[in-house]
């Protein structure tokens, strides 16, 4: 029989991965084989479903069974009761899918991570197969590339991409269409089409992820880019980092190719269009268009001054057209339900969705995608599942080292490319990390700078030395040793940083920086006048001290303490030397009668 | 690739074997599948299911599972669920009579009462 009476889909992406759901695949193989059933269920491997902090995920059909955190041992259970008689193995279900008082189970689009989402560019992650380009074909796969091929002149796609209002999901947000027909109207025979893969914001995973679970996607919207500007060739630059994303691309594309779907001669057309892979060795610079161009040439890793830019003069000084994955994963969408449909989602200057990766102190950690005009409330409490502890919220990062800290007063803000730089952060790829009381925000500036400084390519001196004294004047804050001239000191640097650096990475790095000193700055005031970190993060600023009253002398806090820096007498209370204390917390952890305070 | 025709002809066959894979508020199909329907041969009767809606291409059917309902006598019963009716039971269900229920009951919708529970009396 070849038609499965039941699927079994296994999260295989990169969080799923490393929490075991490959023993879990070859488990479920083994039962099923063992109870006979290995021809009426079939295993499927997908990309993410999005809910990473349930890790790893399984998903039983026809039921639609939610399983989280599955274990190998549970394997067993599911296929005996579940897939043999029947019975739903309700203990590993996902909580938010039952219905209260009642066995029915609820479609996953009435769980609340899934009901405020609208899957576009995620649309087939967690649904198909990525190493099988039927499943792909299955849910309209190619449908786009061949009506674009046989139906439209490049003029008409070009138009439906501009008529949709997408713009560049990479994080600047320049309209995609208007990319498209600078590429197309550039004079050169040769042209090419490359594709940003290079994903190096701390916190973010969409690109990967889409990358995981529908690699086909971003081929078939390249070919679609290629027929539009003119390209026969393309390019796609990932890091090497992501080795899911490239093994699965690499196998999208020689699928592609023996199907004929890349090649020559695409649909009898005439249309040639092929594509290759270029690995990043990881240096984040390289997500910066003209380095990233660079780059694939095989030369080291800078950017260059723009204009021109890679429309007119990119790869070997021929016009190329640059987009971000997500971009890409939108395109055969708009395609296939027009450029009306998309515009109709959204806000009036944003249209569409946006990937965001949850992260940081965030009950429901992973990927969703929302339509832009949702708010950081919305994102934040009801798709987020609120902060974990009962913790308030104090902050949201969005955009990376190169965005900046949205505070709870504006957490209402609708979220768009505009709204976003009018409040000092902005879109950026879509990383948001969700901060709570204990995070302190003078040491998250640093934490961004740390990554600046380690990452600047050193070409240009407002970026490489810039970003190096920033670093340096907020490390000086955090050890208490700042003074309130080195406030004003920092907000005359960041203005010279962004004005003089070559490119985005030195242009964006000073905003961390920006947006903690504009909404947060008392917090700097209080590292500053004070020598006291709110949040007690700052190691330098904090004191341990053991309250005699509560101390029973039982000396556990001593015999733990790594430098000796406590003593007393048993029975009696202790005493922390502060000169030899290392502020390490030990002491605190260990003490049964909670007697030392921070 | 040389056509959009080829390119359907992919994704029809491709289709069928991931139409199970969607949330349906079709009807529902659910087959006794406890030690007492395998015992009486539910598992062919439920593949039956599953293939000849693939076959038609019924995208609205699901096809799932179910333990004992307690009359083991007359397993392997089948039960039919279409929305805002009343559920169907048929039982002492075979491959050949799966085929006729999908015909009849529900692409039709004529359930064939000489199999339901009702004819048994």
């Amino acid at each position: 029989m070849d038609i499965a009476r039941g699927h079994v889909l296994v999260c295989g992406g990169t969080g799923c991965t490393s929490s075991g759901s490959e023993n879990i695949i070859k488990e479920m193989e083994e039962q099923l084989r063992k109870n006979g059933l290995e021809k009426e269920i079939k295993v499927v491997k997908t990309g993410c479903f999005g809910l990473c902090a349930l890790g790893p995920i399984m998903i039983v059909y026809p039921e639609g069974a939610f399983y989280s955190r599955v274990q190998v041992e549970d394997v067993k259970e599911i296929v005996e009761e579940h897939l043999l008689k029947g019975r739903i193995v309700k203990r590993l279900l996902y909580d938010e899918t039952i219905h209260e008082g009642s066995d029915e189970i609820k479609s996953l689009n009435e769980v609340d991570f899934y009901k405020k989402q609208m899957r576009v560019a995620l649309r087939n992650c967690g649904v198909i197969n990525p190493e099988v380009i039927d499943e792909y074909i299955a849910f309209d796969g190619y449908k786009a590339l061949g009506k674009v091929l046989t139906e439209m002149t490049p003029e008409e796609v070009i138009q439906t991409i501009k008529d949709s209002g997408l713009r560049g999901r990479g994080g600047g947000g320049f309209p995609t269409g208007m990319k498209w027909d600078f590429t197309a109207k550039a004079q050169g025979e040769q042209k090419y089409v490359a594709c940003n893969a290079d994903e190096g914001d701390p916190g973010a995973f969409m690109d990967r992820s889409i990358l995981e679970g529908d690699p086909h996607s971003i081929i078939e919207a390249m070919a679609i880019a290629g027929y539009a500007v003119g390209a026969d060739q393309g390019y796609i630059y990932i890091r090497a980092e992501y080795p899911i994303a490239v093994k699965r691309l690499q196998i999208a594309i020689d699928q592609a190719k023996e199907y004929g779907l890349l090649g020559e001669n695409i649909f009898e057309t005439g249309f040639n269009f092929n594509l290759e892979l270029r690995l990043g060795a990881g240096a984040f610079v390289c997500g910066e268009e003209t380095a990233l161009l660079t780059s694939i040439e095989g030369k080291r890793g800078e950017p260059r001054p723009r204009p021109p830019f890679p429309a007119v003069k990119g790869l070997w000084g021929k016009p190329t057209l640059l987009n971000n994955v997500e971009t890409y994963a939108n395109v055969c969408q708009i395609i296939l339900n027009g450029a009306d449909w998309f515009a109709s989602i959204g806000t009036e200057k944003s249209k569409g969705t946006k990937v965001f990766a949850l992260g940081g102190k965030i009950n429901n950690t992973g990927l969703v995608e929302i339509p832009m005009g949702t708010t950081l409330r919305e994102i934040v409490e009801d798709i987020g599942g609120g902060i974990p502890n009962g913790k308030k919220f104090k902050a949201a990062q969005t955009g990376g080292p190169s965005g900046g800290c949205i505070p709870a007063s504006l957490m209402d803000t609708p979220i768009d490319y505009d709204s976003l730089i009018s409040i000092g952060s902005m879109m950026g790829s879509g990383g948001l990390i969700v901060m709570d009381e204990d995070n302190c925000m003078v040491d998250i500036a640093k934490f961004f700078l740390e990554f600046t400084v380690d990452e600047s390519c050193g070409k240009c001196t407002p970026c490489r030395i810039g970003t190096k004294r920033l670093y340096e004047i907020l490390d000086k804050i955090t050890k208490g040793k700042g003074t309130m001239e080195d406030l004003d000191r920092l907000e005359e640097l960041c203005e010279s940083i962004k004005a003089g650096s070559l490119c985005g990475l030195g242009q964006t790095a000073p905003n961390p920086v920006l947006s903690t000193l504009r909404y947060f700055r008392d917090e700097y005031v209080a590292h500053v006048r004070d020598k006291v970190c709110p949040a007690g993060v700052c190691k330098a600023l904090s004191k341990y001290e053991i309250d005699p009253e509560k101390c029973r002398g039982c000396s556990l806090c001593s015999k733990e303490c790594p430098v000796g820096a406590i003593s007393g007498e048993i029975k009696k209370p202790f005493v922390i030397d502060q000169d030899k204390c290392i502020k390490c917390g030990a002491c605190m952890a260990k003490c049964p009668f909670k007697a030392i305070k921070k | 690739m040389k056509s959009l025709a080829e390119l359907e002809a992919i994704r029809n066959k491709a289709r069928e074997k991931v139409m199970v894979r969607k949330d349906n508020d079709g009807i529902r199909v659910v087959v006794g599948m406890a030690t007492c329907g395998i015992a009486a041969g539910a598992r062919p009767v439920m593949n039956a299911f599953v293939e000849e809606a693939a076959k038609r291409g019924l995208e609205n059917v699901s096809v799932t599972q179910t333990g004992c309902i307690g009359m083991c006598r007359l397993e392997p019963i089948v039960e039919v669920f279409t929305p805002d009716q009343e559920k169907v039971t048929y039982i002492k269900m075979t491959p050949e009579k799966a085929k006729r229920v999908v015909a009849e009951h529900i692409v039709n919708g004529n359930p064939v009462s000489e199999y339901t529970i009702g004819s048994e009396q």
